[in-house]
């Protein structure tokens, strides 16, 4: 099947009004000995059946967490979704519609950015957010180019215990540039105060930590600020928005951009994307952030209305000048975030963050008690915390999965001094039972 | 117009079931816990409904009309690509399962990249980037790392990119670290080989070229232009976003593209969200695929498997991989479509463009009048009293989203037009109608359209209010009005 609207005869009535015999005389311009001439190496054409029916066996060689307990989390989290979330953004005129440039006829995205931007303000304590980014990783690299551009400075300060593929990102951009990233170590799964004193210099433009950290721990960030500021440099934070439904709001412990990944706000799992990017700041640094802006005025009817705004900071304007390149962003996620924030409201995004970090405590607890295995950072937690197995994790997690669980994420990989280590992550989802049956099922491993 | 949701009072509905209030305080600290609780909405589930619905019908998507904004290929989203996408065994997979919990998705990922490589002729492709300027920051940093690995000791610092350019080329480059240097056009729309020649030389990295271009216009002297950029030893990057022409028609690795990003959310009739999410693959011939990003998808026997380790990577542009949601919309694409229904996309869309071109050369003038590709540009007459803003706006009140303003920069008042292979004949006459009437009101009601639109929900706003006011989020009692 295609999408192609023409009937053959009204492809025939263009042709004639055109007055040429057919498309080929339009593809003068191109060089005839390129063009393709021989089927292409691809599927035969396949009706919306066929094509339900190949994506539903794609899909079915794959683990949903709708039929497993995950306890995966590492910057993925499977939070519930409430209905509500989907029936909005499936509605045509929101998803099908391009970024609002004719804001007369686009009032639907414009103003849901405006209410998301002011969520993403309430959470953080920010003075102002853009519209998104792409992701939790590129929030973080944008942050540190914009801290680099404001303080003229060009040394970054970047937590260990940072999420690595964020750290990777941040070095993808930044290798070969004139920016010198430096990596301050972890102890007893937070970052080290002493190494980060020892770096911590006046050419330094920002300190980078992420809260929870990737361990779950909470990070000293009242003193990880202050230290900071004491020599000029800028705080950056990167959060997980849930968690902001019980801990301290990244404004009260001096940070000056908080970026984050938005997933948990209503987004599934997807294999990793699309996610959603935060971006949030205080007011000093509005007219360096990157990406799209909402701001309220008034149509010439007197109505409020809203649009695009502060756009001379944009590709689209100052070209090779830009705050960034980013064009088209995650609109729609930060939709899915702004209707699941106002679904759930205050007392409903406490309940999650409140029962995801009780039943995380309750499996460390748990996993604490079972003879040969160790939690290894004895420090306060929100919902993920780091667990070492007496004996071997990929077997217990190969077990795990015929017990339709998915286990802990091993972590050697991303530090190798965490042999046999599993970062264990709880959600408002995971159920007492569930919990059991998996504390029941490690304690098989010795 | 709607209330904003913070003005909406009503019962909360509960999701989940409702946790000890104290447990907070048992585990954590009091120190990290917050003191004053987050001002969010409280509403009923009724009043959410009623207030995004609201909302939605203040906006206009391809759904509900016809939406040729050039640059932009606004084709018809097949609905089985939103059904297939929301499948648990596709939104409901953790990044981090383990291998053989995942095998069917590595599956979709390996063989939408062959899909796209073979419509491209590129030899190595990756779904990472999120958008296409990401993945044009992808194309570049892999060009900088090829002529790294190369030639250690060139000093290639410059990159070239045309003046009929989108913004995101030039920002691009310089993000990279490259310095930017603009190469003209000639009166044809097509680059200036002049021009480029006295550019190129040994401080040129690449350039930036998107074909058919920023006016519709294929490069008519394409294989020279890449000709004379490989002489210099610099490297030739695609702008795919207008890869919609292209499609089942050229393969622009035979054009002599070394790295091009694609717009999936362009061609492939992934939606565009209202602002994304996209997703920007990135093709490259054979010399760049050392330098993709991780991790990449490997195939042994019936297996797939991920391949974190690769020595000359850039590495990793965004945390996991890619918007696989995006992906999976693009596969079903190419599922449905099929190796005969793909060979049909560029043609319709060229065909259809120039319809809408012949017709409306009857009431607008085209500067670049030769025969185009997938859209073309068009301008208001000299003597009219309108501008292109006040024409774009009229059209909103005939029912069309208008096409794309002021872009390209070359073309002054430029209109750029791109119906895409989904609209029909019906469509376009009805639009050409409309465009007609309105060139007759230009030059007898020029009021008319300056104070278009009429019909919308709101009138045209004050941005230079928005501006100066700031209001950037909702305070109780602040207001622009
Ligand atoms: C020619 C061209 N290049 C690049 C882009 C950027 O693509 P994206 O918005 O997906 O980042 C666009 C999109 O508007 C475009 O039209």
């Amino acid at each position: 099947m295609d999408y192609i609207g023409n009937t053959e005869a009204d492809n025939k009535d263009i042709l004639r009004e055109l007055g040429i015999a057919s498309t080929e005389d339009l593809l003068k311009d191109l060089p005839q000995d390129r063009i393709i001439r021989q089927r292409l190496g691809l599927p035969p054409a396949a009706s919306e059946f066929e094509v339900k029916t190949q994506l539903r066996k794609i899909a079915s060689q794959n683990s949903s967490v709708a039929d497993f307990a995950c306890f995966l989390g590492a910057g993925a989290y499977d939070h519930y979704i409430p209905s509500t979330v989907p029936v909005i953004t499936k509605r045509g005129e929101f998803y099908t519609a391009y970024t609002p440039y004719q804001p007369e006829i686009s009032q639907g995205t414009l103003q849901s950015i405006f209410e998301y931007q002011t969520m993403i303000c309430n959470l953080t304590g920010m003075d102002v957010a853009n519209a998104s980014l792409y992701d939790g990783a590129t929030a973080l690299y944008e942050a540190i180019h914009l801290a680099c551009e404001h303080t003229q400075r060009n040394i970054i300060l970047v937590a260990k215990a940072i999420h690595p593929e964020y750290r990777q990102v941040v070095h993808t951009y930044l290798k070969n540039s004139r920016i010198i990233i430096k990596e301050i170590p972890f102890l007893a799964g937070l970052t080290d105060l002493a190494a980060l004193k020892s770096q911590l210099t006046d050419q330094v433009a920002a300190v980078v930590v992420q809260q929870p950290n990737f361990f779950g721990c909470l990070e000293p960030v009242q003193q990880l600020g202050a230290m900071s500021h004491e020599q000029g440099a800028l705080f950056i934070t990167s959060v997980y928005p849930v968690s902001l439904g019980v801990l301290q709001k990244p404004a009260e412990y001096g940070a000056d951009i908080v970026t984050g990944e938005g997933q948990s706000l209503g987004l599934p799992v997807s294999f990793g994307g699309p996610y959603l990017g935060i971006f949030a700041c205080r007011q000093e640094f509005m007219r360096k952030m990157p990406g799209r802006i909402v701001g309220e005025s008034i149509d010439n009817r007197g109505q409020r209305a809203y649009v695009l705004t502060l756009q001379a900071r944009e590709q689209h304007i100052r070209r090779e000048r830009a705050t960034s390149n980013i064009c088209s962003n995650e609109a729609l996620c930060a939709l899915s975030a702004c209707v699941y924030l106002s679904s759930m409201g205050a007392a409903g995004l406490r309940d999650v963050a409140t029962a995801s970090l009780s039943g995380a405590h309750y499996l460390a607890n748990a996993i604490g008690r079972i003879p040969g295995w160790k939690i290894n950072f004895k420090t306060a937690f929100f919902n993920e915390f780091v667990a070492t197995a007496p004996g071997n994790i990929e077997a217990l997690n190969r077990r795990l999965l015929r017990k339709n669980i998915i286990g802990g994420l091993p972590l050697e990989k991303y530090y190798p001094e965490l042999k046999k280590s599993l970062l264990f992550c709880v959600t408002e989802k995971r159920t007492k039972t569930e919990i059991d049956t998996l504390v029941s099922i490690l304690k098989e491993n010795r | 117009m709607e209330k904003v949701i913070f003005e909406y009072h009503s019962q909360s509905t509960s999701y989940v079931p409702a946790a000890d209030p104290q447990a907070a305080k048992k585990h954590i600290p009091v120190e990290y816990l917050g003191v004053e609780e987050v001002i969010l909405p409280q509403v009923s589930e009724q009043d959410v409904i009623r207030h995004f619905t609201a909302l939605s019908k203040l906006n206009f998507g391809v759904d509900n009309g016809f939406y040729p904004l050039g640059s932009c290929t606004m084709k018809y989203n097949p609905k089985i690509n939103e059904t297939v996408a929301d499948f648990d065994g596709l939104a409901g997979i953790h990044p981090y399962a383990p291998e053989e919990c995942v095998q069917g998705a590595l599956q979709l990922v390996y063989e939408l990249e062959g899909f796209l490589k073979e419509v491209s002729g590129f030899a190595g492709m990756t779904l990472q980037p999120a958008a296409g300027a990401h993945g044009e920051i992808t194309g570049v940093l892999l060009i900088k790392a090829y002529h790294q690995q190369n030639h250690p000791e060139q000093k290639r610092t410059v990159i070239l990119v045309p003046d009929t350019a989108h913004g995101t080329n030039p920002a691009t480059a310089a993000l990279a670290g490259y310095q930017v240097r603009q190469v003209k056009s000639d009166d044809q729309g097509d680059i200036d080989l002049d021009d480029l020649q006295r550019n190129l030389g040994p401080d040129i990295a690449a350039l930036m070229l998107t074909n058919p271009n920023t006016l519709g216009l294929f490069e008519k002297n394409i294989l020279e232009v890449s000709r004379q950029v490989h002489k210099s030893g610099a490297l030739l990057y695609g702008d795919g976003a207008n890869f919609n022409a292209l499609l089942g028609l050229i393969k622009p690795a035979e054009l002599g593209f070394d790295v091009m990003h694609f717009n999936l959310h362009k061609t492939f009739s992934t939606p565009h969200g209202g602002g994304g999410p996209g997703a920007g693959a990135v093709g490259t011939i054979k010399e760049l695929t050392p330098f993709l990003p991780v991790p990449q998808v490997i195939k042994k026997g019936k297996k797939y498997f991920w391949k974190h380790q690769q020595a000359n990577s850039i590495g990793k542009v965004r945390s996991f991989y890619g918007n696989f949601l995006i992906a999976v919309r693009a596969y079903a694409y190419f599922f449905a479509l099929g190796a005969e229904g793909i060979a049909r996309v560029g043609r319709q869309a060229v065909l259809n463009a120039n319809y809408l071109k012949h017709k409306l050369e009857n009431y607008y003038p085209v500067p670049y009048g030769r025969t185009c590709m997938h859209e073309f540009v068009m301008t208001p007459h000299h003597d009219w009293a309108v501008s292109t803003l006040d024409i774009a706006k009229r059209i909103i009140d005939y029912g069309f989203h208008p096409p794309t303003i002021y872009f390209p920069l070359i073309v002054h008042e430029a209109m750029m037009i791109e119906p895409t292979e989904t609209e029909t004949k019906e469509t376009m006459d009805t639009f050409v109608n409309a465009l007609g009437q309105i060139a007759a009101e230009a030059v007898q009601n020029p009021e008319l359209l300056k104070k278009a639109p009429l019909t919308s929900p709101v009138g045209r706003i004050d941005e230079a209010r928005a501006g100066r006011q700031l209001i950037l989020k909702y305070e109780k009692g602040r207001d622009a009005r």
